[in-house]
């Protein structure tokens, strides 16, 4: 008896369930570091999936945490279903920061109608500009857009540490952190004594439209066309440039807003601590979420209960809060060979002989 | 007087730019390798953590055991390391095939992931950072008048510039199986035709690949810190990355690139405490990343990635 792969893809109901088998297979696997950290893996998938969501106050907290990732999520996922591998969102994200920064400062005396929209606007334009010249040099020059995105998210790290050390630090405490941006350009709170802030609904609100433009806009039929395949495309009379190079745009744009959102909602000033690498967990997102706005938004919503849960995990079993990173992680590593399975299928054969 | 202050400074500096790029130096070889066989392996910045982390960790321990050569016994715990991680990559690209951006940002968080949960098992959480007694530096012309201190390095600088680089190119170039490497690499159909094994191949060049940046990574926490902490890294692996372009894919290139970086890196460290110049050091850390993009820009079109680059192989 031996395996046979076969190219038949898979029927269209099983598509949703693969997620979730990577999903529990995940969990399988790193049950091995709860174990070696004489923990019992059952109690610690109870305080990592369902102790955050039994108090207001920590379920709260997931949607606080999600927030961001609900932002990069839809980023990445707008850059890469144009074909466009934009692995620069986190540096289009300390853009965005920097510039809501550089807005929020300066907003004393201006009606939040108008601070909280500059910021956005200011963070959006930030966001695409640090895009623009990886996405110049793909699609007029064909340079593999990878590496240049990844280079210039180090770029961004330098440039916000060079502004903490040097126009923005803090002349009294000397800490390299930017002043307080003006209150009036803070986001306004969802809920009274909770970190929920709007970024929340403005994320909920870039995903409506993430799903709105991939699949009910001519647009978004191109950009699928072209994610697909760019020559095919080209031959179907589209106009492959522009519309990857608009992807990348807006990608970079919608990077930019979490920025915004982190500042204005969260830290109220810039430190180079801003994201602890939601630019990277965003393509963890895409990539669960199977580049569908839903499915961003429930994988948005999932990795911000496992990030909630971690520290419940840490506080209640002792098992370093690092065991949420390696879930996702290897979350993303299953889900990408599990995804081989809407393609290809494992049959078993008799051998002959 | 000056002059004599001069010299000292440049020879502090020569000196400091081979440590500096001994890192670099062994990750770039790695990665170069890893891209000539059609594969690029984002995961390099984790496995170089990995690696800095398990040398270290195996290295504390067979310490506290009194074991004599614990930091050899670390370096050989990187090494298993990287190969594993390889070999996880290889798994990915090659065997699955699946987007190798993606699996290499993977094994990255992974790699980061598991190396800061033992970090915090092994260690616990003390406002110490634990640390070893390091490689100790060599000093093979030390009485040299003058030049002396250059040479006060690492054995694994040594190693790096004088063993693994000439290794690197003869492999590459003038061996059977650099040839199979670089074949499959341009074009896997024409390889699998001629009889090479093209998954062999490149399941090969992972594994090594990936043992060199774990090597990178141990050099840091073995030799130059003698410690380890959770920015040791500091995305040393994304300036291989793009050390591997701006030397177009040759170990020789690759080399004078590290020293460059190298070289630069230390000479803004110098500024840095001489305070003399107003451009904020990031400039200078931003430098490479910026001369990278700046070079792929005009090389436009003719930048020669390998044929295969990103490519999957499968057989039809």
């Amino acid at each position: 008896m031996s395996f046979k792969i076969e190219r038949i893809p898979a029927p269209l109901w099983a598509r949703p369930l693969i997620p979730l088998m990577a999903i529990v297979l995940t969990f399988v696997l790193t049950a091995t570091l709860i174990l070696l950290a004489n923990a019992n893996p059952l109690d610690a998938y109870y305080y990592f999936l369902i102790d955050p969501l039994s108090s207001r106050v920590s379920a709260i907290e997931v949607l606080v945490k999600a927030t961001p990732l609900l932002l990069t999520g839809a980023a990445v996922t707008f850059a890469f279903v144009g074909g466009y591998w934009n692995i620069g969102v986190e540096g289009q994200l300390y853009a965005g920061a920097t510039a809501a920064t550089a807005i929020g400062i300066h907003m004393q005396n201006v009606s939040a109608w108008i601070a909280i929209p500059l910021m956005l606007i200011g963070g959006f334009v930030a966001g695409m500009l640090w895009a623009l010249v990886p996405a110049l040099m793909k699609v007029k020059l064909a340079i593999d857009e990878v590496v240049t995105t990844l280079l210039l998210n180090s770029v961004a790290l330098f440039m916000v540490s060079a502004l903490l050390n040097g126009p923005w630090r803090n002349p009294i405490s000397q800490w390299p952190q930017s002043p307080d941006i003006a209150a009036t350009a803070i986001f306004p709170k969802l809920i009274p004594r909770s970190r929920l802030h709007l970024g929340f609904i403005l994320a909920l609100v870039i995903i409506v439209i993430l799903w709105f433009v991939l699949t009910k806009t001519a647009f978004g039929l191109k950009m699928r066309a072209v994610g697909l395949s760019p020559h095919a495309a080209q031959f179907a009379g589209i106009n492959v440039q522009q519309t990857m190079l608009i992807s990348a745009l807006v990608s970079g744009g919608i990077g930019g807003i979490a920025g915004v959102s982190e500042i204005a909602g969260i830290h109220y000033h810039l430190i180079d601590a801003i994201s602890p690498g939601y630019g990277y967990t965003g393509i963890i997102i895409a990539t669960l979420g199977t580049l569908n706005a839903w499915g961003v938004a429930l994988a948005a919503l999932f990795i911000g209960l496992i990030d909630t849960g971690a520290q419940t995990v840490s506080r209640a079993l002792g098992v370093p809060t690092y065991l949420g990173d390696v879930i996702q992680a290897a979350l993303l590593l299953v889900t990408l060979g599990m995804l081989l399975l809407q393609r290809y299928r494992i049959t078993r054969t008799r051998s002959e002989s | 007087m000056i002059e004599a202050a001069f010299v000292t400074f440049l020879v502090g500096l020569l000196g400091a730019t081979l440590r500096v790029a001994t890192p670099l130096l062994f990750a770039t070889i790695g990665e170069l390798y890893t891209e000539r066989s059609g594969v690029l392996n984002l995961g390099i910045e984790g496995i170089m953590f990995l690696g800095a982390f398990v040398g270290f960790a195996i290295a504390a321990k067979s310490a506290e055991a009194e074991l004599a050569g614990y930091l050899w016994l670390g370096l050989g715990g990187a090494i298993v390391v990287g190969l594993i991680m390889g070999l996880l990559m290889a798994f990915f690209s090659v065997t699955l095939g699946v987007n190798q951006h993606v699996a290499g940002l993977g094994i990255t968080l992974l790699s980061t992931g598991l190396a800061l949960f033992g970090f915090r098992m092994i260690f616990g959480q003390s406002s110490v950072l634990p640390s070893i007694e390091p490689f100790a530096q060599l000093s093979i012309f030390g009485d040299l008048p003058i030049l002396g201190p250059i040479f006060e390095q690492y054995l694994l600088t040594y190693v790096a510039f004088i063993v693994l680089l000439p290794l690197a190119w003869w492999l590459l170039y003038r061996t059977n199986y650099g040839l199979e490497l670089r074949s499959v690499g341009e074009n896997p159909e024409a390889a699998d035709a001629a009889g090479v094994n093209v998954f062999r191949v490149r399941y090969i060049t992972l594994a090594l690949g990936a043992a060199l940046m774990a090597i990178g990574g141990a050099f840091l926490s073995l030799a130059q810190l003698g410690a380890f902490s959770p920015g040791i890294i500091a995305g040393r692996g994304w300036v291989c990355i793009a050390l591997v372009i701006f030397a177009k894919w040759d170990p020789i290139r690759a080399m004078w690139g590290a020293l460059l970086f190298g070289g630069v890196f230390a000479l803004q460290l110098r500024l840095q405490l001489l305070d003399l110049v107003d451009i904020p050091f990031e400039f200078f850390l931003a430098l490479p990343y910026l001369v990278t993009i700046a070079a792929l820009a005009l090389a436009g079109r003719n930048v020669a990635y390998p044929g295969a680059y990103l490519k999957a192989y499968r057989r039809e």
